[in-house]
């Protein structure tokens, strides 16, 4: 292979890069006060209410929470590819490199899909077009955006399956989705999404659908890629499992709000909201062996109907007087911490 | 739609038929209930069918009574859609024609449909040879056109002086000879994408009898994409009884047919098209009606479409 | 995929045997004396009705009259029609008609059903979309000899747009309505299939990758939903041209073109079983030889499906 076909450094972001997007203090993703509803025939159904968070340079933000909770409507909403109707989003802002994406020209925004934020899915076989072959999916990216022609496209595409460790990638570029195992389709996707070089990944549960070991494997090659050319990622899934190695801070989702936001660390030591704490105690841990399994009774709220105050409390273990009355609001407790709890104090002393 | 598809997005929605599948059924009643397409072609086709059964109930005009004076006249105040050559009263002809395609209609379906199913469920269950043998019987008869074996049918029974009822029995022997296959397939490959469910190799593992099997968890779960089918054949079955009656080899005059009246009417077309107009708009009518009825029906099991 | 056509080709020989065996014992138990008014006004002569008989094997049972027949259907000969021409001639001719009109009523299916699907799908729900949901739905339930009359009346006769009907040589020019006219239906049923599957199509997981990659939603709706909803529209399209072989009697009669439909139908009106058995019988073998390439041209459409 020639040295052009391959990833070179000097094509790497913040060297030279040719984005006209510049990361403002290293924060490249600022997603503030934003809601989005669906109109559907049974009402309105909230489900994003105020979400706000950042994403710096090199950072992985896992969102957490259960499906339905928000998390992969928030990535939708972030890339652009909510259908709208039936959603809308009412109000907030999602500012790349303080441009703010829902507010800027249709063509300008579809530019940054691909080159500036890109995203991997939780189903590779249905989110990869089963008429094309992998390898022309992927130079689809160079052909589109940079106006490559197709065999220096595909050869691009070729490198890009090498790098996601895809076995003798230059036979199997022709080959079509359903013909690959489900981890070798997610690396594929994953080649797809980081094929320009984006600033920010979104990851939308993207090892749900694997085998346990392969999940691993993925998990490891996104890492390995994030240090590589220090992406912001965004990791969302409902399985705390598998991001407690990779991501440096956490948001946890519930009912389209977020309810705790903190250091994935000082999280998994001490969650602040009783709802994470579920979570986390949820997880089947071997050295517990012979215990019971701890869930969280009940099931999320319908997003028409949201309980009025905290809307966890009618699952709470915790839960008085107060928190059917009053939301309680994100407060930060401790620099860094933030929880949307009436008695985080409580819940982090336990 | 493909019958293919029609397979598999009616089985998409009943994916889990032992939890889910009554809340399922329950949702799409409801959307059934809602659609006003259901209701309009509900309705349509409860008029026809009481105009089959009783047409006097509708004219009191007898639809055999000539008035030559009065031959071709255009609608009028006695005569609502006029008069035909022959001077019958077109309304009444109109209302009494209907009988005969509701019959064939009704009929054919039944004998398509049942032979269909029953040769369908047989094949995909027993699998091996008798599949085989089902699957090439059904290719022979698949492979002859239609609308041709029909022509030759009723050439071959030829009647001129027949019975009513017999002449309309002829026509449905005629159509259902050849209509069976496309259901017999349809259904064959809908029991196929039943048969690897778990209930069904549970009830297997249970020792329970082949026709248990098939009555209890078979039937029930891979009918519903042949009724939509059938529904909507219903129509092109009425349609194509016209055809034949309008090449001259299906109902013949004496019989009241809309067939029949649009032969006679094709003619006039310059001079006297309201001849033409009120036995193809009730033909129209009724064939549109069972195609609404089986769309509204197979969007209900199916809200990928709707 | 080699194997995949043998077995196909070795399949078909019990269907065309079992076809045309059915076909045979129904026209020659068509009602009548075959050798009726082979002579004119006159009885025949007792020697012609016995070499007429001798040379269709008519005094033998049915099974084996057949197996004569298809022993020579098999060599090409497919005998001789009442008025001693070899019907082989007069199905080239005879199918080169209906074939033109077949293939032209194909070319209106794509140019007009495929547009109005696709135009129906990408706004669905709106007006344009009510518009082809109504008209295919009116079309589908007229009958097809209503159309015919109607527009050949219309187009024909008071506007004079058309030829009002088709003389022996059959232009294109003249066969143009005729076309409409066959593909009428199927016009509407490849609209609303369009529309179905690409409706389904754009809610594909894969459009939003499309979308996600940056592309246009030109791009991401014109290639890469509209690519995934033909298959299932070209597939109906390639089975379409057997049946509008089959069915284009309707249309043949109304306009008086002198194609395979009017060939059969009159040949059993006038029972001539020879030209009757024959026309039939090539029928179905095209429309198997149609039907296994749709199949074939189906693995290659959906790389999924595979033949081996």
């Amino acid at each position: 292979m020639s040295a052009t076909t391959v990833d070179t450094p000097q094509e790497k972001r913040g060297s030279g890069s040719k984005s006209k997007y510049v990361p403002q203090d290293g924060c490249l993703l600022e997603v503030d006060d934003l809601y989005v509803e669906f109109h559907t025939e049974e009402g309105v159904a909230k489900a994003i209410n105020g979400v706000s968070f950042d994403l710096s340079q090199g950072e992985t933000l896992a969102i957490l929470g259960e499906s339905g909770s928000g998390k992969s409507v928030t990535a939708q909403a972030i890339m652009g590819i909510l259908d709208m109707p039936p959603a809308k989003i009412p109000s907030g802002q999602v500012r790349y490199c303080g441009r703010d994406l829902l507010t800027m020209d249709p063509n300008e925004r579809r530019h940054t899909r691909g080159p500036e934020i890109s995203m991997i899915f939780q189903d590779a076989l249905s989110a990869l077009n089963p008429v094309f072959p992998v390898g022309w999916q992927i130079a689809e990216m160079f052909r589109q955006h940079r106006g490559m022609n197709k065999s220096d496209a595909l050869e691009r595409a070729v490198g890009l399956m090498e790098r996601v460790s895809i076995p003798a990638a230059r036979e199997r570029v022709k080959a079509y989705p359903h013909q690959f195992s489900g981890g070798m389709r997610q690396r594929i996707m994953i080649a797809m999404a980081i094929a320009l070089d984006p600033a920010v990944l979104i990851a939308d549960e993207p090892t749900t659908a694997l085998d346990v070991t392969v999940q691993a494997q993925i998990m490891q090659l996104l890492a390995d890629l994030q240090q590589e050319r220090q992406m912001g990622l965004i990791l969302i899934t409902h399985d705390l499992g598998v991001v407690a190695d990779v991501a440096d801070r956490a948001c946890v989702m519930y009912a389209g709000r977020l309810v705790e936001k903190s250091e994935i660390l000082d999280l998994y030591a001490a969650p602040a909201h009783p709802y994470t704490r579920g979570l986390i105690d949820s997880i089947p841990r071997v050295d517990q062996k012979g215990q019971t399994l701890a869930a969280i009774g009940g099931l999320p709220p319908n997003l028409t109907r949201i309980p009025p105050g905290c809307p966890f409390h009618p699952r709470c273990y915790l839960a008085r007087d107060i928190c059917s009355g009053e939301r309680p609001e994100l407060r930060e407790l401790v620099p860094g911490r933030f929880a949307a709890c009436h008695f985080s104090e409580e819940v982090l002393g336990a | 739609m493909t019958e293919q598809a029609i397979v598999e997005t009616a089985h998409s929605s009943d994916a889990n038929p032992v939890g889910e599948a009554r809340s399922l059924g329950a949702d799409a009643r409801r959307a059934l209930a809602r659609n006003p397409l259901f209701w309009i072609s509900a309705t349509m086709i409860f008029i026809f069918v009481l105009m089959a059964i009783w047409p006097s109930l509708f004219t009191n005009t007898d639809p055999t009574e000539a008035v030559l004076s009065q031959a071709r006249e255009r609608p009028n105040s006695e005569a609502w859609f006029g008069r035909d050559i022959q001077g019958y009263d077109i309304y009444a002809r109109v209302i009494y024609g209907a009988r005969a395609s509701i019959l064939v209609g009704v009929f054919t379906t039944l004998f398509t449909t049942t032979i269909g199913a029953a040769l369908g469920i047989t094949a995909a269950y027993f699998g091996g040879w008798t599949d085989s043998l089902i699957s090439r019987v059904t290719d022979i008869f698949f492979a002859i056109p239609l609308l041709l074996g029909a022509i030759l049918f009723m050439s071959a029974f030829p009647s001129s002086n027949d019975p009513y009822f017999v002449v309309v029995f002829k026509v449905v022997a005629a159509i259902s000879l050849l209509g069976w296959p496309a259901l017999t397939r349809l259904m064959r490959s809908s029991v196929m994408q039943v048969l690897p469910n778990d209930y069904v190799q549970a009830a297997r593992a249970l020792g329970a009898s082949p026709w248990r099997i098939i009555r209890s968890h078979v039937i029930p779960n891979s009918l519903g994409p042949i009724i939509v089918v059938a529904t909507i054949n219903l129509g092109a079955y009425i349609a194509l009884e016209a055809t034949l009656s309008f090449l001259g080899i299906g109902l013949q005059p004496p019989v009241i047919s809309w067939g029949v009246s649009i032969n006679d009417a094709i003619v006039g077309l310059r001079t006297t098209p309201h001849m033409l107009f009120f036995p193809s708009l009730f033909l129209s009518l009724t064939v549109l009606a069972f195609i609404m009825l089986g769309d509204a029906v197979r969007d209900a099991y199916d809200p990928k479409t709707r | 995929m080699g194997k995949y056509i043998v077995r196909r080709l070795l399949q078909m020989i019990p269907v065309i045997i079992g076809t045309t065996f059915i076909i045979y014992a129904m026209v020659f138990a068509l009602p009548g004396d075959p050798t009726a008014g082979k002579c004119g006004e006159r009885q025949c002569p007792e020697s012609f009705v016995a070499e007429y008989r001798e040379k269709y094997n008519l005094d033998d049972p049915l099974p084996i009259q057949y197996a004569k027949y298809m022993g020579q259907v098999v060599q090409g000969d497919f005998g001789t029609n009442q008025y001693g021409v070899e019907v082989r001639e007069d199905l080239a001719k005879r199918f080169a008609v209906t074939g033109r009109l077949a293939l032209m009523a194909i070319a209106v299916e794509i140019v007009i059903g495929i547009s109005a699907g696709i135009l129906a799908g990408i706004r669905k729900g709106r007006f344009v979309d009510n518009l082809v949901l109504v008209s295919t739905l009116v079309v589908i339930s007229i009958p097809i000899f209503v159309i015919g009359a109607v527009l050949q009346y219309f187009l024909g006769v008071r506007l004079g747009l058309f030829p009002v009907t088709v003389s022996s040589e059959a232009t294109t020019y003249e066969l143009l309505l005729p076309a409409i006219v066959l593909g009428s239906l199927s016009v509407a049923y490849v609209a609303r299939l369009t529309r179905t599957n690409l409706v389904e199509n754009l809610r594909a997981d894969y459009v939003r990758t499309a979308i996600s990659k940056g592309l246009s939603k030109r791009r991401a709706v014109g290639l890469h939903a509209l690519r995934n909803s033909m298959i299932p529209v070209i597939t109906f399209i390639g089975f379409d041209f057997g049946a509008l072989l089959g069915g284009a009697i309707v249309t043949e009669g109304i306009f008086n073109i002198q194609g395979v439909g009017g060939y059969i139908y009159r040949g059993i009106q006038v029972r001539d079983g020879v030209a009757v058995v024959g026309a039939v019988t090539a029928l179905v073998i095209i429309y198997l030889f149609v039907n296994l390439i749709v199949d074939l041209l189906y693995g290659v459409l959906d790389p999924r499906i595979s033949h081996d």
